[in-house]
């Protein structure tokens, strides 16, 4: 689904990405680990378009990503800070969405589901952070999409709209859509992911499933797995 | 690109600071209007208020909104939309709708005070253009300038230091260069130098239209020499508009490589 190949990206002076090949597979839930700094985000907004890398390719379904941006119609993003115009309404905001993506998009049930009935004539700036970022779900779900990129989708959510969300991911993963999740839940990796990945200094450090990661570092569960990994790193720049 | 410049726009209407902002345009002008009894000089003495005014208003909205919107703006560059349909569109809602709250703030006097149908509406209309292209041109370099600084800080300081150099440092600067220069013929720099400030330009503009000699100033009265009244207030004009569309075209160019 997606290819990408000796990707690097540079901020200045600061190298973000240090030139690695990736590829995504249909129908995977693939998680995007790392500390903070090792390049998540910025890998996630290369894929999106909002960050032009400084050599490599990225490839969606086949074709090259840049200088377009109608292969977005088939890409949900979910962004990690939910802030929106603060004097528009929620339904305001869904409708806009709609406009903009020339798309109908279905969020009633989801609505429902995350209880925001109440809150849907409620101007943005009036919400709290938690709603928000329920808003944020609705806003990046209502559209049925193959692709979906969650960056950091837990962020401020009770647990049963956590529950919600887990089945919501489950539920699209077993239609075969594709999900790029960023998250620092150790325990929503374990429970969702089919693979995942480690970066670490702009490098892919591992990629591979949630057991192969445990058994390359001989740990039981995968934060003492990545701590160990950090240590190791910590010890050798040292 | 509509659709955003809709939204924007919108977003924008309904936030306390446009109606506030059309309020104080409504009760200056009923208030000017009402006191002097007299069109031109009304229009004289909000020229002076709408050329501090407008700029600064637009500068402040234009580097606000830009902040603040930071992250939707990340939301909507995931969307299926190129990117100068964002900008464009965010930057007209902005500035049309600053632009409605000082149409109808300034325009609801006059027409109360029954100038409509007159001679003199005239140049209330050429005070309402010039406002309208200072809300526009000061609200894109604000843009441009948020688009290339990160630094919140920076960037608000930045836009509010070309609007203090633009509204009150660039005259006294001038008039000091005339004073220095006050034995050579200086005319053709004087009208260069006004130029390249939209404040003086659109000052030019009404006091070309107004007649009034005694208020024109230097670079009025050069003006008004040099090209008479009618081109003197078309190549004002078309400087102003040049003056739109660069920090536009800026806004465009910038955007499109911009990494978020």
């Amino acid at each position: 689904m997606i290819e990408i190949k000796g990707i690097e990206k540079k901020f200045g002076s600061l190298e973000v990405l240090k030139g690695f090949d990736l590829s995504l597979s249909r129908g995977k839930i693939t998680a995007v680990l790392g500390p903070n700094g090792s390049g998540k985000t910025t890998l996630i907004k290369s894929i999106l378009g909002l960050v032009v890398p400084t050599v490599g390719e990225i490839r969606f379904q086949g074709q090259t990503i840049f200088n377009d941006w109608k292969y977005r119609k088939e890409v949900g993003y979910l962004p990690q800070i939910a802030r929106f115009p603060e004097n528009l309404k929620v339904k305001e905001l869904f409708k806009l969405i709609e406009d903009i993506r020339e798309a109908q998009g279905n969020p009633e049930g989801l609505i429902h589901s995350f209880g925001l009935e109440d809150f849907l004539n409620k101007k943005l700036r009036f919400l709290s952070g938690g709603t928000r970022q329920k808003v944020n779900l609705v806003l990046t779900f209502m559209f049925d999409c193959p692709l979906y990129i969650l960056d950091e989708p837990t962020s401020g959510l009770d647990p049963i709209a956590l529950i919600r969300l887990k089945d919501l991911i489950k539920e699209k993963k077993n239609k075969g859509i594709t999900f790029l999740v960023t998250t620092h839940i150790m325990s929503l990796v374990e429970e969702i992911s089919d693979e995942l990945i480690f970066l670490l200094e702009g490098q892919v450090y591992f990629k591979g499933t949630y057991v192969e990661m445990l058994n390359a570092e001989k740990e039981e569960n995968l934060e003492r797995a990545i701590a160990n990994i950090l240590e190791k790193e910590h010890a050798k720049d040292s | 690109m509509l659709k955003i410049l809709k939204y924007s726009f919108f977003d924008l209407i309904r936030s306390r600071w446009s109606i506030i902002y059309f309020f104080f345009y409504f009760v200056t002008g009923m208030v000017l209007l009402y006191l002097s009894n007299d069109v031109s000089k009304a229009v004289a003495s909000l020229m002076n208020v709408t050329f501090i005014l407008t700029p600064l208003i637009g500068t402040i909205f234009g580097v606000m909104n830009f902040y603040n919107s930071r992250e939707f703006i990340e939301l909507l560059l995931a969307q299926p939309v190129p990117r100068k349909n964002i900008f464009l569109g965010m930057f007209l809602g902005i500035s049309t709708s600053l632009s409605l709250s000082l149409f109808l703030g300034m325009g609801l006097p006059f027409l109360i005070f029954g100038t409509f149908g007159s001679d003199q509406i005239m140049s209330l209309v050429f005070l309402l253009i010039s406002g309208i292209f200072l809300t526009f041109i000061f609200t894109a370099l604000a843009f441009y300038i948020a688009l290339v600084n990160e630094n919140r800080l920076k960037g608000f300081g930045l836009a509010i230091l070309i609007w203090l150099f633009m509204a009150f440092i660039y005259d006294g600067v001038f008039l000091l260069l005339l004073i220095f220069l006050q034995e050579y013929p200086i005319e053709k720099f004087a009208i260069a130098m006004s130029l390249f400030n939209p404040v003086d330009l659109s000052r030019i503009l009404i006091m070309l239209k107004l007649d009034i000699s005694a208020l024109m100033g230097y670079t009025g009265a050069v003006f008004n020499k040099f090209f008479g009244n009618n081109s003197g207030m078309l190549i004002s004009i078309a400087a102003l508009i040049i003056w739109s569309a660069v920090p536009v075209f800026l806004i465009l160019k910038k955007s499109a490589k911009k990494d978020f």
